[in-house]
């Protein structure tokens, strides 16, 4: 056990920073400037303890994490590489169509499973706790168009932090759709299930695009340098990810003749696990009962609040334990929200907890199964492109 | 090889974003893209406490020189914790690491290690090693500090007639001291080895303080390259004598040769023949809750930081290039590499750090001296 310690380096106390608060972190008491509808009822004191019990919920679980979590990524990652490459291998004789389905089908579930359990999860430093770089939020690419880093940014960043924040969270209506009564009506609106009809199978493109934030730049918050090296990061990707996909695959299908068959095989797994990815998605915060918040709600937003913005804003699904692996335990969005970075396979058993703490503190919990989560969305979208009645 | 890479990049068109190694780690467990690692292929328990872990380590280690160490990772819980060990195996041969159960993880590397299980690499380092020409050593070595030195005697005594090594070896008791029959069997063996155990259970520890405990052990010890390895008090009291006969050397120099300076005379010891490694169960530097030097190593700057600043804030004042997120800890965009220290989690008090860890700057302040990998 030998370890060589370098005695030469002696400090040098030439610069000495004054203490001073941290910047970002959220108070413990007090409140914000206006506290959101669904929470007005709530005191300070009431929403300073529901923020401890929050705390404690997740010191529980960091508690627990340990080596039985690191065997469950590892097996998901196992079984998503196994489907991975026996989809991919059927695909290669996909002329027989029994082979076309069943390869088209092992590929459209690892592509979902490796997009949402994994991808989603891992990006989201879940498991940086394991300290393997091999599955770290700083060295994962996923296999999904837009980069990882991009993907970071736009969603861990700016979305967790301001969820549902009209004019902060562009992840209302992705600069695309008009997704909440407080934005403005245009008749480009009218368009609205148009849009999101054509958004749901290429809807990793339509990520890409979001996290380029053309608007930002447009607006002269981005820098054009900004902007071409993002550029280049997704021309790179998307090069990867067609040669793969849409060139490399079907070459060596045509080995035994199923070119064409591996090409349709691949874009339909592509599609299928775009548009479920969409679906899920818009589960999250869109359904009937999630709540959207203005600036003034977050101005001198205390701790507690934060997690009742979490919690109100967004949705869960029910479901079998089949459909919340396969949406990535997104059908967990409340408890996501409140928690983002703990393991994903530990929602379900905070779930009852925040469900209960929500009851207690006489707070909306959403959740419903997918078809009423996913019909509940998409009468938001038809009813949201009219113009609002004049009162 | 070159075919193999081409290949590689080749498959990685059907693989990305993931690498062709990903895939095939599913069949062989030492395949990686990014992490080296070794399967371990036998284990020889030493004595009670201490055993030998050989492996075969996957592509991209390097050979070992003898007296090298390597950074061997293990998952405790789940968690990968790293740490650095001597390799004792003779250069040339399969690596092998010898472990004293002293803590978590070196007690899980001693009692839990079988066959077949994956350790975490990296190539191995160090400049403990034997000289380039051929000189006459002494080797003072205490309890696994025999280690890196065992490297050293299994490289160089079976094979090199023209050695001259003389080790001294120190250990609590008989059945504490590592490797004690093969080095009994080697000085029977090789008349150019010369071996002494000392066990200070009976004898207390070889005393330093003079140079007459050394005088009798081997006399002609001023003259040999000296190699020392042990606990931190044992090395102090070496480095201590030699520093010492150094300057009575210098002053008998003086006085006999006025101010020119020959450092090959007859009285040669000095603190440069004695080469030494110190090791320790754990970085000593950085306890305690109230803040310390802040060094950004890759940026050349360092700044006194208190407890309380996230360093995130601390470098960004100090005008490094921090990368930053969320700023409370939620959103993992400011992970920054640790190399040294430990830092203290602002939301929850706890105190943590390994060197490698991937740290959130915007949550973390300094217990202690850091040093940040940026």
């Amino acid at each position: 056990m030998a370890i060589v310690i370098n005695h030469e380096a002696e400090s040098t106390e030439d610069a000495v920073v004054p203490a001073k608060t941290r910047r970002g972190a959220l108070a413990t008491s007090g409140s914000p400037l206006v506290r959101p509808p669904a929470a007005a009822h709530l005191s300070d004191e009431q929403v300073a303890e529901l923020g401890r019990e929050l705390d404690a919920i997740k010191d529980d679980i960091l508690a627990k994490r340990g080596a039985s979590d690191a065997a469950y990524i590892r097996r998901m990652i196992k079984i998503q590489r196994a489907l991975e490459i026996s989809g991919r291998a059927t695909l290669l004789v996909s002329r027989n169509k029994g082979a076309w389905v069943a390869g088209t089908t092992l590929l459209s579930l690892a592509k979902i499973l490796e997009n949402m359990e994994i991808g989603h999860n891992v990006l989201h430093g879940q498991w940086d706790w394991m300290r393997d770089p091999d599955i770290h939020s700083t060295t994962w690419e996923w296999d999904f168009v837009t980069p990882a880093r991009a993907w970071q940014h736009t969603h861990n960043d700016l979305h967790h932090r301001w969820t549902n924040v009209v004019g902060r969270d562009n992840d209302v209506g992705y600069n695309l759709l008009r997704m909440d009564p407080s934005q403005e009506w245009k008749p480009f609106n009218l368009g609205n299930p148009l849009y999101n009809a054509i958004l749901a199978p290429v809807f990793e493109w339509g990520i890409a695009i979001y996290d380029l934030e053309l608007q930002d730049f447009k607006d002269g918050n981005k820098s054009k340098e900004a902007l071409v090296k993002d550029l280049k990061a997704l021309g790179v990707k998307a090069l990867k990810q067609f040669t793969k996909d849409y060139a490399a695959t079907p070459a060596v299908a045509m080995l035994t003749g199923s070119g064409k068959q591996a090409l349709y095989g691949t874009l339909t797994a592509n599609a299928v696990r775009n548009v479920w990815a969409h679906a899920v998605i818009f589960c999250g915060h869109f359904p009937d009962g999630t709540d959207t918040f203005t600036e003034e709600m977050v101005e001198g937003e205390t701790r507690g609040d934060w997690y009742v913005r979490q919690m109100i804003g967004s949705a869960n699904i029910s479901g079998s334990k089949f459909m919340h692996l396969m949406t990535g335990n997104l059908s967990h969005q409340i408890e996501h929200h409140l928690f983002p970075d703990i393991p994903s396979n530990r929602y379900a058993e905070v779930a009852p907890k925040v469900q209960e703490i929500c009851k207690r503190y006489g707070l909306p919990y959403t959740t419903g199964p997918i078809w009423k989560q996913v019909g509940s969305t998409w009468a938001k979208v038809f009813k949201l492109a009219l113009p609002p009645k004049k009162a | 090889m070159i075919r193999l890479r081409k290949l590689a990049r080749a498959a990685s068109v059907l693989t990305t974003p993931l690498a062709p190694e990903d895939i095939l780690s599913l069949f062989n467990p030492v395949f990686s893209a990014r992490q080296l690692r070794g399967v371990v292929t036998r284990v020889v328990a030493e004595t009670a406490d201490s055993a030998t872990i050989f492996f075969r380590p996957g592509r991209g280690w390097k050979a070992h020189q003898a007296g090298q160490w390597a950074r061997i990772g293990v998952e405790l819980d789940g968690v990968r914790h790293w740490r650095s060990y001597s390799l004792s195996a003779p250069a040339g041969q399969d690596p092998a690491i010898t472990v004293t159960d002293v803590g978590a993880v070196s007690g899980v590397l001693v009692r839990d290690t079988r066959p077949g299980d994956v350790l975490f690499l990296a190539p191995p380092q160090g400049d403990f090693v034997l000289p380039e020409h051929p000189r006459p050593l002494l080797m003072l070595t205490a309890g696994s500090g025999i280690t890196p030195v065992m490297s050293m005697v299994r490289t160089l005594v079976p094979h090199r007639p023209d050695a001259d090594v003389v080790l001294i070896h120190s250990a609590r008791t008989p059945q504490d001291s590592i490797f004690r029959e093969e080095l009994s069997e080697l000085a029977d063996q090789f008349p150019n080895f010369k071996v002494t155990h000392w066990f200070t259970g009976e004898r207390g520890r070889v005393d330093f303080s003079s140079p007459a405990a050394l005088d009798e052990l081997c006399p002609d010890w001023r003259h040999r390259a000296a190699y020392a390895c042990g606990p931190e008090g044992y090395l102090d009291d070496a480095e201590a004598l030699w520093s010492a006969e150094a300057a009575v050397a210098a002053a008998a120099e003086g006085s006999a040769a006025g101010e020119s300076h020959h450092p090959e005379g007859p009285f040669a010891a000095d603190p440069i023949n004695l080469i030494i490694e110190r090791f320790t169960t754990s970085l000593a530097a950085g306890a305690g809750h109230d803040g310390g030097l802040v060094t950004f190593e890759a940026s050349d700057r360092e700044v006194e930081a208190d407890g309380s600043t996230p360093l995130l804030d601390v470098g960004e004042d100090a005008g490094v290039l921090m990368p930053s997120g969320c700023r409370m800890g939620i959103c993992h965009s400011c992970l920054t590499p640790l190399r040294a220290g430990h830092v203290r989690d602002l939301r929850t008090g706890e105190v943590h750090g390994e060197p490698g860890q991937l740290i959130q700057t915007c949550v973390s302040a300094a217990a202690g001296p850091v040093n940040l990998d940026i």
